[in-house]
């Protein structure tokens, strides 16, 4: 049966809500709506009004109510519509819901779960389309995850609602129309983790990095290559704080190469911090400079042509892994 | 100090091997002096130089392949002034008028900075020494050049054995064997390419050569054997006058545009006895006379089968001229060579029936005359079919006025 990352996102909330009382959803347009994304879609009726709570259009004060409940016992999941959004409550994430067990001396623990759609591509412009998540992974206190599979989009809920601290979880928008073949029953999904990468293709020749939306155009990149004579290993991040950087040394020792894939602009990226821990720890096994494939460093555009031009594609993946091995390639005279 | 690089001779040339020094340090050279022999997959070129200088220092030692782009040598220059000239890199290795022909792309060329220290990969220099390999002469073939970890993995393997000073003749047979299989290589990249990036269209157009062969011949009967014009060169002549008069079809197109070329050096495909094909360049073709075409023509077959073609030739074609009848196809439908935008092809010239005039005025009848079928295949890009056909309407008319082409 296919399952698409909506219903898993759907179905991971839902059996949560059911698993543990505690649990309640909040956000706009998480109860009458369904949710912008349709990931709550009928769970206002099955829970009731308590448990899942339309809230007004005002994210400093939602996410704070939020961190509120953590600290008085409860389980929250709180919807930001989108990456963009939660700009306006960066105060009560960073200084708040981060910063408490740190200033409380470990007193208080904020168990708070803030789910968030991120990423471009469907044409929602330049307010509503960019990926903010590499912002979140500078932040000590709280865990970023970026499920990038139908799998981990169902089973990265329950650990991230297990953790004693804040977690964040970007959801790509291009991916909720995603689906895999699971078992015959959806219910069957079950809990990742939200700890460590994962090698979703294994290969010998380069590795590519990459998390979230970039997956799917990593994995074509190395099918094409794979026809070039280029086996390329695919690591997906999933979790872009803390980092992996043990699944990614272990990949670079192999291939001595490495492309960083990542929606998000260039300058200050996650792409830049992957690229320096590899300098750092596996410079003397690299045989060519790290390449990256990111956006364009201008606000995501809305234009269809141009949105696609502003972002990582599969066609300037594979020219940079050929660039790593000396092949000029694309425009080459 | 100018810096002498190794030429792209051609867009599918990635690197060379340098073959042979001709000058040595300290030699005084000139401006289209030909200076080193350079093998690459296609044929050895001479490489000619185009500066007045000295040689000061030799780089790359025989029997090294480079990229494209790199440095052979420095030049002082004729003035005895040492300073570096930045700038005077390019023309070193373009001919004048066809500067972008052979400006090395940036992707595949050195960094800017001039003599930087060689570049080698933390893998392949900590390879190197645990293996004892000597990295100075291991090439590099990964980005910009540097040495990687399969670099030296095929010096360690490698016999070791110094470069010899010149290619002995023994060596010679294998080296054509090898490069009859490299040429297939090349011409596999350079035609793909084609086909994958140039939206070809083509023209075909039956041309009457009465006129101009009535001409050629009576102009032939007052001359010596070796002195007589082929009709292949009054077609060369032709193509270059249209070529000159539609710009369109003569240049190259480059990132994106069209860029015209200034003067019109008419490739001319060659088959080679190994196998495989060159395309080198008559330069200049709209302003030779026949006589000076044909002599052109003869030699540069020559070099071409005996594999020692020019740089300038090999990079120069700003139009290809195939001609396929003296195999005995009526007509030859060509692909064009990247980046160029053009390609004419010929076919057998025979006698065919033609609806003529007639022998009264007005009148038509069925006569028997010598033609030939061109065909024009052209980047959709850079030009579109009614130009297309004026250019190969022209050609006819050329060929319809033969003192036009004697000029």
């Amino acid at each position: 049966m296919k399952t698409t990352y909506r219903t898993a996102v759907h179905d991971a909330i839902r059996d949560a809500l059911r698993d543990d009382d505690r649990v309640v959803l909040m956000g706009e347009d998480v109860g009458r709506y369904g949710g912008t994304y349709a990931a709550s879609k009928d769970l206002l009726a099955e829970f009731g009004p308590d448990r899942v709570r339309d809230t007004p259009l005002s994210e400093l004060g939602f996410v704070g109510v939020g961190i509120g409940a953590a600290l008085g016992g409860l389980r929250p999941i709180v919807e930001v519509m989108t990456v963009n959004f939660s700009l306006l409550a960066l105060d009560q994430l960073v200084n708040t819901a981060a910063a408490l067990r740190h200033m409380s001396g470990g007193q208080f623990s904020v168990p708070l779960v803030v789910r968030m759609a991120t990423g471009a591509g469907r044409q929602l412009a330049a307010q509503h389309s960019h990926s903010l998540e590499p912002w979140y992974a500078h932040i000590p206190g709280i865990t970023v995850v970026a499920p990038a599979t139908v799998e981990d989009a169902y089973g990265m809920l329950g650990p991230a609602l297990a953790d004693p601290d804040p977690v964040v979880i970007f959801e790509h928008v291009q991916l909720y129309n995603t689906s895999s073949d699971t078992s015959a029953d959806g219910d069957q999904l079950t809990p990742t983790s939200i700890s460590g990468a994962a090698v979703r293709r294994p290969g010998t020749d380069a590795t590519l990095i990459t998390y979230g939306g970039s997956l799917g155009k990593a994995l074509d990149a190395a099918n094409e290559l794979a026809l070039a004579g280029i086996d390329c290993e695919v690591i997906d991040l999933r979790v872009l704080r803390p980092l992996d950087d043990a699944t990614i040394f272990e990949s670079v020792r192999k291939t001595h190469r490495a492309v960083v894939v990542d929606e998000a602009w260039r300058s200050g990226s996650l792409a830049a911090e992957v690229t320096a821990r590899i300098m750092e720890g596996a410079f003397y096994d690299l045989d060519a400079p790290i390449a990256r494939v990111c956006s364009a460093e201008v606000p995501i555009p809305y234009a269809k042509h141009l949105e696609d031009a502003a972002l990582p594609q599969t066609a300037g993946i594979v020219a940079a892994v050929h660039g790593l091995f000396g092949e000029p390639f694309g425009d080459r005279p | 100090m100018i810096e002498f690089t190794m030429p792209a001779l051609g867009s599918d040339m990635d690197e060379g091997t340098l073959d042979q020094w001709l000058v040595k340090p300290g030699d005084t050279v000139h401006r289209g002096q030909i200076v080193a022999v350079v093998e690459t997959t296609k044929a050895a070129v001479e490489i000619e130089c185009w500066h007045d200088g000295t040689v000061d220092e030799l780089l790359v030692p025989v029997g090294t392949t480079v990229q494209v782009g790199t440095p052979l040598a420095t030049l002082r220059e004729a003035d005895g002034s040492a300073t570096r000239e930045p700038a005077a890199r390019a023309p070193l290795t373009v001919a004048p008028g066809t500067a972008p022909a052979r400006t090395p792309h940036p992707r595949i060329s050195p960094p800017e900075a001039p003599g930087h220290r060689r570049f080698v990969s933390p893998a392949a220099r900590r390879l190197a020494a645990s293996l004892r390999i000597e990295l100075d002469a291991v090439p590099g073939t990964g980005p910009q050049g540097s040495v990687t970890i399969g670099d030296v993995e095929r010096a360690a393997t490698a016999p070791a054995a110094a470069p010899p000073a010149a290619i002995p003749e023994a060596g010679r047979a294998a080296k054509a064997a090898a490069r009859a299989a490299q040429m297939r290589t090349s011409i596999a990249a350079a035609m793909s390419r084609s086909k994958r990036e140039i939206p070809h269209y083509y023209l075909a157009h039956e041309i009457v050569l009465e006129t101009s062969l009535t001409w050629l011949t009576a102009r032939n009967a007052q001359r010596s054997i070796d002195e007589r014009v082929l009709p292949a060169v009054m077609l060369l002549k032709a193509v270059g006058l249209a070529a000159q008069r539609f710009g369109e079809f003569n240049g190259f197109w480059r990132d994106g545009g069209f860029l015209a070329a200034t003067g019109v050096h008419v490739g001319v495909g060659i088959s080679l006895r190994g196998g495989g094909l060159v395309a080198p360049a008559i330069h200049d073709v709209p302003d030779k006379k026949l006589d000076q075409l044909m002599d052109d023509l003869t030699d540069l077959v020559a070099r071409a089968r005996a594999g020692s073609l020019r740089s300038s030739e090999m990079s120069d074609p700003t139009i290809t001229v195939t001609n396929l009848g003296d195999q005995g196809v009526d007509t030859v439908f060509g692909v064009i060579y990247p980046q160029q935008v053009a390609l004419v092809g010929f076919g057998r010239p025979a006698p065919r029936v033609r609806v003529i005039a007639g022998d009264v005025e007005g009148s038509r009848g069925i006569g028997i005359v010598t033609t030939v079928n061109a065909t024009l295949a052209a980047d959709h890009r850079a030009s579109d079919g009614h130009r297309g056909a004026l250019f190969l309407t022209a050609i006819d008319e050329l060929l319809g006025q033969p003192d036009l082409l004697e000029k």
